[in-house]
């Protein structure tokens, strides 16, 4: 292989499985999805730290409110998070709190597949919601495009989408890593073999992510700016990021994948340039993380978690939450953030308002199993 | 393992995700004896041993007529061309491995061809080494032993590549023609293929053969050579020239053979294939191949029994080897060489191609290139020359690789028992169950214990 690991492996999870998927519309606006595979910690992204039951919950696993960058009087962002909050302050970042998809389980795959057909359960509905939200719009001659070697559920559907994947991305990432490393702990053979190959590439548990995550995430963002910043380029873009399942070593690893993911905003916000001010960004997960930290150093499945807008179009500088709290009673099932409000509702009227769609034909393509869920209004600069 | 996971991993190239289980996995495996198609569809569009050999003696005849000036544009203008009939045919290969539906069989013509190596890092051998598996090895790894190895030492790639169509008995009279005339030739006697029949194909290394035995194996053999470049070859493939051959007799391992031209070296190989060292070795091979590194004593001797018993009749060997309980201990003992571990992934994923270009970078990037194992010895059979670091974080950066192509088209949850039936362990079903994404879940049975070994 003539792949630096070392560079590679710094390119950290975000980069690992990034595929860009792109789809063309009759539109100036932009709408990138990025997906965060694993169920991201929503509670140390956009951190209550006003409430006091957070600190207790969370003991080691909670971030200092010292450290963190303060939206407000109650929530405060990761501090890996420095370009969200200067969008923040800029008016261009909006974040949503106690938010979750009608799935109610806790299986990544399932998870992800609700999330991405939107259905109300998993398996449900066959293509995804973004293939249908291509649909919806004006055509172009141009035939979609997506960057990807394989074309996920969320853009899968009759709309066609092309596939293109820029030849230098790197493929493995530290969430695999990770998990082969706990595959092999009961197997002496290859446990040992694992054990030297990781000491003799210095990539240990603890010496990944740092600055370079950042800076080649944001070469991905850069990237994936350069074909949706063209007049005759994509419109619709999906991202997906992964290494969020943080069930042990969290601090460290949450640090780095989110240093990555403000990496790729950065990256996405200097390459479109003054597409920038037409631009819609959705970042999701398809569940957030318990609310007490587990005995591992990390935090296991939970329910609702952290939504973004970002973007020059979005009229950010607010947060939107339904705040459920944080003691025992407030709780999901005893354990996890209670969900207050629908990521649908809140998928439907980012794509109706970015595209100037219908609000309820939106909702009603999108999540056509979800009811009427209350749309939100004014996510957007008209 | 279960049975049906042995029968499909240990002695097959994998399950195929819509293969259905064998119901008595015995009886499978030696139902494939009779399926088996020495020349399948991948194969068939490949150019034949003929055809090969013809563009070889084309070329040869060119570069003695072409100038000075022009003879290595000729030769550059051969090696371009082998390799791209390489290419075709690794991918003929690959494609065979990933339809076949006698596994098992197919299993063993990669066994035979790695024993019977030939390597591609001696440039001329590059566009022969497909039409060596295809023309010698596949028709006859259901024959006898004694068939297969003379296939193989009258092919032309192996002619050529351990250098016996240039040996030249000292004393013969194309020697002495040479001598008289003043030639600038200085061609005799090489002992190359006579060495590696002895150490690699037949006796074993350190089984009792001297330096004298290969010198005069050597003489026997010369005159063993390729169809003269200066007629069309037509449907020959080696020729046996008189002038070349040493006259006298030869005394090989202690017995006596009248000089008889061709004759004498086809007599010492049959005496060859006959001795017990021969059936030890291959039955220690082969029982290395499909039970453990360190094969069992009593398995490897009942092998050589069969083998001698039987005048090394083949499928006697693999019916031995299907009813030896050794063989279905449940415990895996086998690492797969990267090539097993390549072709069940891709069966897994229920690929049925891959781009020739494509599939010789995967069997490069995992260390075991296709068809050049860099000596006669062919690649190592043990775990000590697989199961390495580096080696296995190329196989989990493959995994990942090929799981993201796949997408979640591919549900791990579900395969996983399907390749592995009765096989999958809780600490893997776990770790599938418990994946982040699809493509996570789909990589992590890749490489998970019981994927890499056997």
């Amino acid at each position: 292989m003539s792949l630096d690991r070392r560079s590679f492996l710094g390119a950290a999870a975000l980069i690992t499985a990034s595929p860009v998927l792109f789809a063309q519309a009759a539109t100036e606006r932009r709408f990138i999805f990025i997906i965060q595979r694993g169920a991201a910690d929503g509670l140390n992204t956009v951190i209550p730290y006003a409430e006091p039951a957070y600190a207790s919950a969370r003991g080691a696993l909670a971030i200092d409110a010292s450290s963190a960058l303060k939206l407000d009087g109650t929530f405060a962002l990761h501090p890996s998070l420095t370009k969200l909050r200067d969008l923040y302050a800029a008016e261009q970042a909006m974040f949503f709190h106690a938010v979750a998809s009608p799935y109610r389980d806790r299986s990544h795959f399932d998870g992800q597949n609700v999330l991405e057909t939107g259905g109300a359960a998993p398996y449900q509905v066959k293509d995804g919601w973004m293939n249908r939200l291509v649909g919806l719009l004006p055509r172009t001659g141009k035939e979609a495009i997506a960057f990807s070697p394989a074309v996920p559920m969320a853009l899968r559907g009759p709309v066609d989408v092309t596939t293109y994947t820029p030849s230098a991305l790197p493929q493995a990432n530290d969430d695999l890593m990770l998990r082969v490393e706990q595959l092999y702990a009961k197997d002496a053979q290859l446990h040992a073999i694992w054990s030297s190959a990781l000491d003799a590439r210095g990539m240990a548990t603890g010496g990944m992510g740092g600055g370079a995550a950042r800076q080649d995430s944001g070469a991905l963002g850069k990237m994936a700016a350069g074909f949706l910043a063209r007049a005759d380029g994509p419109r619709i873009a999906m991202i997906e990021t992964s290494g969020w399942d943080t069930h042990s070593g969290q601090n460290a690893r949450l640090a780095s994948q989110l240093k990555s993911l403000d990496g790729l905003i950065a990256g996405l916000h200097e390459g479109l340039g003054a597409v920038w001010s037409k631009t819609v960004i959705l970042i999701a997960t398809e569940f957030g993380r318990t609310v007490a930290a587990n005995g591992t150093g990390g935090t296991d499945h939970g329910t609702a978690g952290a939504a973004m807008l970002i973007g020059g179009a979005v009229q950010g500088g607010r947060i939107v939450a339904d705040w459920p709290g944080l003691k025992g009673s407030d709780l999901q099932e005893g354990r996890d953030l209670k969900p207050t409000l629908a990521l649908d509702a809140l998928i439907s009227s980012a794509c109706a308002q970015t595209f100037r769609l219908d609000t309820d034909r939106t909702a009603k393509m999108l999540f056509p199993s979800s009811g009427q869920p209350q749309a939100m209004q004014r996510l957007l600069r008209t | 393992m279960s049975t049906p996971a042995i029968a499909l991993n240990r002695f097959g190239l994998g399950a195929k995700p819509d293969e259905l289980l064998p119901s008595n996995p015995k009886s499978w495996l030696l139902s494939q004896l009779d399926a088996y198609d020495p020349l399948p569809a991948p194969w068939k569009m490949q150019p034949r041993t003929t055809a090969l050999l013809d563009t070889w003696l084309t070329q040869q005849r060119a570069a003695r007529q072409a100038p000075e000036g022009e003879r290595s544009g000729v030769r550059e203008a051969y090696l371009r061309q082998g390799r791209e009939a390489y290419v075709a045919a690794v991918g003929a290969r690959t494609h065979s491995a990933l339809q076949s539906n006698t596994p098992f069989v197919e299993r063993l013509v990669h066994f035979w061809s790695n024993h019977f190596a030939v390597s591609t890092d001696k440039l001329l051998v590059v566009g022969l080494a497909g039409g060596f598996e295809a023309d010698a090895i596949r028709p006859r790894v259901l024959g006898r032993f004694e068939d297969l190895l003379l296939a193989v030492v009258r092919h032309p790639t192996m002619l050529l590549y351990l250098d016996q169509a240039q040996s030249i008995g000292p004393r013969s009279l194309a020697a002495s023609r040479a001598g008289g005339g003043g030639q600038q030739r200085p061609r005799g006697l090489n002992e190359n293929l006579a060495r590696e029949i002895l150490e690699l194909h037949t006796l074993g290394v350190r089984s009792g053969y001297t330096q004298n035995d290969v010198t005069e194996f050597a003489r026997a053999l010369t005159g063993w050579t390729l169809p003269g470049d200066e007629s069309a070859a037509g449907s020959a493939t080696f020729r046996f020239v008189a002038a070349l051959h040493e006259p006298g007799d030869r005394v090989v391992l202690g017995r006596t053979y009248a000089s008889g031209g061709e004759q004498q070296a086809r007599s010492i190989l049959h005496d060859l294939v006959t001795s017990p060292a021969t059936a030890l070795h291959i039955a220690r091979k082969l029982a290395r191949h499909f039970v453990a590194d360190e094969p069992p004593a009593a398995l490897v001797q009942r092998l050589a029994d069969t083998f001698s018993r039987t005048d090394g009749d083949l499928p006697s060997l693999y019916r031995e080897l299907v009813a030896a309980p050794e063989a279905w201990r449940p415990a895996s003992a086998k690492f797969k060489s990267p090539w097993d571990w390549a072709i069940s992934s891709q069966r897994a994923l229920g690929r049925q191609e891959l781009p020739p270009g494509q599939a010789i970078n995967l069997m490069n990037q995992l260390g075991q290139p296709v068809w050049r194992p860099g000596s006669p010895a062919g690649y190592d059979d043990t775990a000590a020359t697989w199961a390495a670091p580096d080696a296995l974080l190329r196989r989990v950066e493959m995994a990942q690789r090929m799981a993201t192509q796949a997408g979640d088209a591919v549900d791990a949850r579900s395969l996983a028992p399907r390749v592995l039936p009765g096989a999958v362990s809780e600490a893997t079903a776990g770790a599938i169950a418990r994946a982040e994404s699809g493509s996570t879940a789909l990589a992590l049975l890749l490489v998970s214990p019981e994927f890499l070994r056997r």
